[in-house]
């Protein structure tokens, strides 16, 4: 045993090492003596950028997927996302492009979470108001809620403004190279304070994945530990949303690539690979799609690409298996 | 001890548990047996935490449940259901070593590494505790379970059917090994079982019960009585001593 941890920690060593020789090469390649300064006045707050959601992004589909115990899940479905479109929508729609609420980032970014955070805790209320309801009810009333909103928010940019809806669009679309880097830093304060908030109590994720039942018996309360962990989720999704904008598939790809490369159940060591890995996909596709391919193809469509064909890949595989 | 006072459960409007009230003693292998639906299970749940109950109170050493800090309760209380299915690749090792969570929050000190291995040899599986769960055949898994609810090291130990799906010889040998458990380390053992013979032979008290009540509950040399049991089960009991213990024939 003490030699599967052994070489989980060699793999991580070897993700962080690459991690950040490609971090320094997005910085670094391309370089010009004359204009060096102002580039890199663009590429870190980019790559902190990058760093902070690949971390988001990782975390909370971790930390979902042992929740609902289920690998193939991510946190859109249970419509985060959309309502982060939704909320979006309805500013533009309500104050007007031109309001405080949508220009200045920051307040912007806190009323999202705020809304997404709101959302989660009443979803969760309905969940553990009966104990007969399991987590699969609430992952179909998130399914539909998700549709509902957004329809209402396609519904809304049906009827603004064009003007107002090409304001609109920039959020819409998850995108490295319009990043709200406004935000980096309350994004950034809020992932490390849950990240130091869970770090102590990793090890509950692990008796977590047994179900409730074990989770019981081994003294978690784990209605209580369970909505905590996904408020925490919902104020994830909103960190990675807020900052570049729908990207939860590649936490899919992210998290299913470290439970094969990772041997152990324990979450620390998954957590921390998943996060890395999440972490190398952002930087290292950010930077083909900018100093290979020129800013021709946007990152999005490349992680959208390869997370395609390995859903496609792991459904075969599980309904072989 | 543990104390039920009018415990209640109902499921839509039905009362599956229905006003039971009863003491279970420290020490002893308690059964509960009973048809299909009884409520056996139910109650074992609700005496756990598993399930809230919707009426009366349940007392684990004196104390009302809610007033149990629930690592503390761990440490005194532990159960295992009947389906145990685990969607992650452990081995024996690992499972067990989850049953010292409530001492160690997963950081496990020598001394809990000296339970699990204590554990695992009281189960005899030091031979194969690398192996995967999957691995396993359906007896050596429920040894494996039971090795986790060892090294818990909990007064009391709840096992709803731990003899399902077991041929006849690791069924004796888990029985063997609950009445060890009680007559070694002083637990109290609580199960449900639907095998009526299994239950004369090893139990100090057993408890029947039907449509959510307890219907009579004493030492199996009063319970496994052929006009108590044709009663509840609607079946012709013939019912033999055999080596001192009362054998049941009833197919």
């Amino acid at each position: 045993m003490k030699e599967r941890y052994h070489t989980d920690r060699r793999l991580l060593l070897v993700l962080a090492a690459v991690v950040v020789v490609v971090s320094v090469a997005y910085l670094v390649v391309g370089l010009n003596s004359r204009s060096w300064q102002y580039a890199l006045s663009l590429r870190v707050p980019k790559l902190m950028a990058m760093i902070v959601t690949g971390a988001a992004i990782a975390f909370s589909t971790v930390t979902f997927q042992t929740i609902t115990n289920n690998r193939i899940l991510t946190p859109s479905i249970m419509g985060l996302d959309s309502l982060y479109l939704l909320v979006q929508s309805a500013a533009v729609y309500l104050f007007g492009s031109a309001s405080e609420l949508v220009v200045n980032p920051k307040l912007n970014f806190l009323v999202v979470v705020v809304a997404m955070v709101a959302f989660a805790v009443v979803l969760y209320a309905m969940l553990f108001r009966s104990e007969t309801r399991d987590l699969m009810s609430l992952l179909l009333v998130g399914v539909i809620l998700g549709t509902l909103f957004e329809s209402g928010a396609s519904f809304i940019q049906m009827v603004i403004d064009p003007n107002e809806f090409s304001q609109l669009q920039n959020k819409m679309f998850a995108s490295f190279n319009n990043m709200n880097t406004g935000i980096l830093w309350i994004a950034g304060l809020i992932l490390a304070a849950t990240l130091v908030g869970t770090a102590r109590r990793l090890s509950i994720l692990d008796v977590l994945a047994l179900g409730r039942e074990h989770a019981l018996n081994l003294g978690v309360p784990y209605e209580r530990v369970v909505r905590r962990l996904l408020i925490v989720v919902a104020v994830l999704v909103s960190v990675s949303t807020g900052l570049v904008g729908p990207i939860m598939f590649l936490g899919l790809l992210v998290a299913n690539l470290a439970r094969e490369l990772i041997g152990t159940y324990l979450h620390k060591y998954l957590l921390a690979g998943t996060s890395l890995i999440s972490i190398l996909a952002l930087v290292g596709g950010q930077f083909l799609a900018e100093r290979v391919f020129n800013f021709a193809t946007p990152i999005s469509v490349l992680i959208n690409l390869a997370g395609g064909l390995y859903f496609i890949l792991l459904l075969l595989k599980e309904s072989r298996a | 001890m543990i104390e039920l006072r009018n415990v209640s459960k109902q499921y839509d409007g039905v009362n599956v548990v229905d006003n039971v009230s009863l003491t279970i003693e420290k020490g002893k292998i308690t059964s509960f047996i009973g048809p299909n639906g009884a409520g056996k299970s139910t109650l074992l749940s609700v005496v756990s935490r598993l399930l809230k109950r919707d009426g009366g109170e349940v007392l684990i050493d004196g104390t009302p449940l809610e007033d149990w800090d629930s690592t503390q309760l761990a440490r005194r209380i532990s159960i295992l259901k009947q389906s145990n299915q685990i969607n992650m690749r452990l081995t024996i090792r690992e499972l067990v070593s989850f049953g010292r969570f409530p001492y160690c929050q997963g950081n496990l000190g020598l001394e809990d590494w000296a339970a699990v291995d204590a554990a695992i040899e009281y189960m005899e599986l030091t031979d194969i505790q690398h192996k995967y769960l999957h691995q396993l055949s359906g007896g050596q898994r429920q040894r494996a379970y039971i090795a986790m609810v060892i090294a818990q090291d909990t007064d009391y130990i709840l096992l709803d059917e731990p003899l399902n799906n077991l041929d006849m010889r690791h069924a004796v040998e888990i029985m063997k090994t609950l009445s060890s458990l009680v007559q070694d380390l002083g637990k109290t053992v609580v199960i449900v079982i639907h095998d009526i013979n299994f239950a004369s032979c090893y139990s100090d008290s057993i408890v029947v019960m039907d449509e959510g009540r307890i219907a009579c509950a004493g030492g199996p040399e009063c319970i496994i009585d052929q006009s108590v049991l044709s009663n509840i089960y609607q079946l012709d009991f013939h019912i033999e001593n055999v080596n001192n213990n009362r054998i049941c024939v009833y197919y």
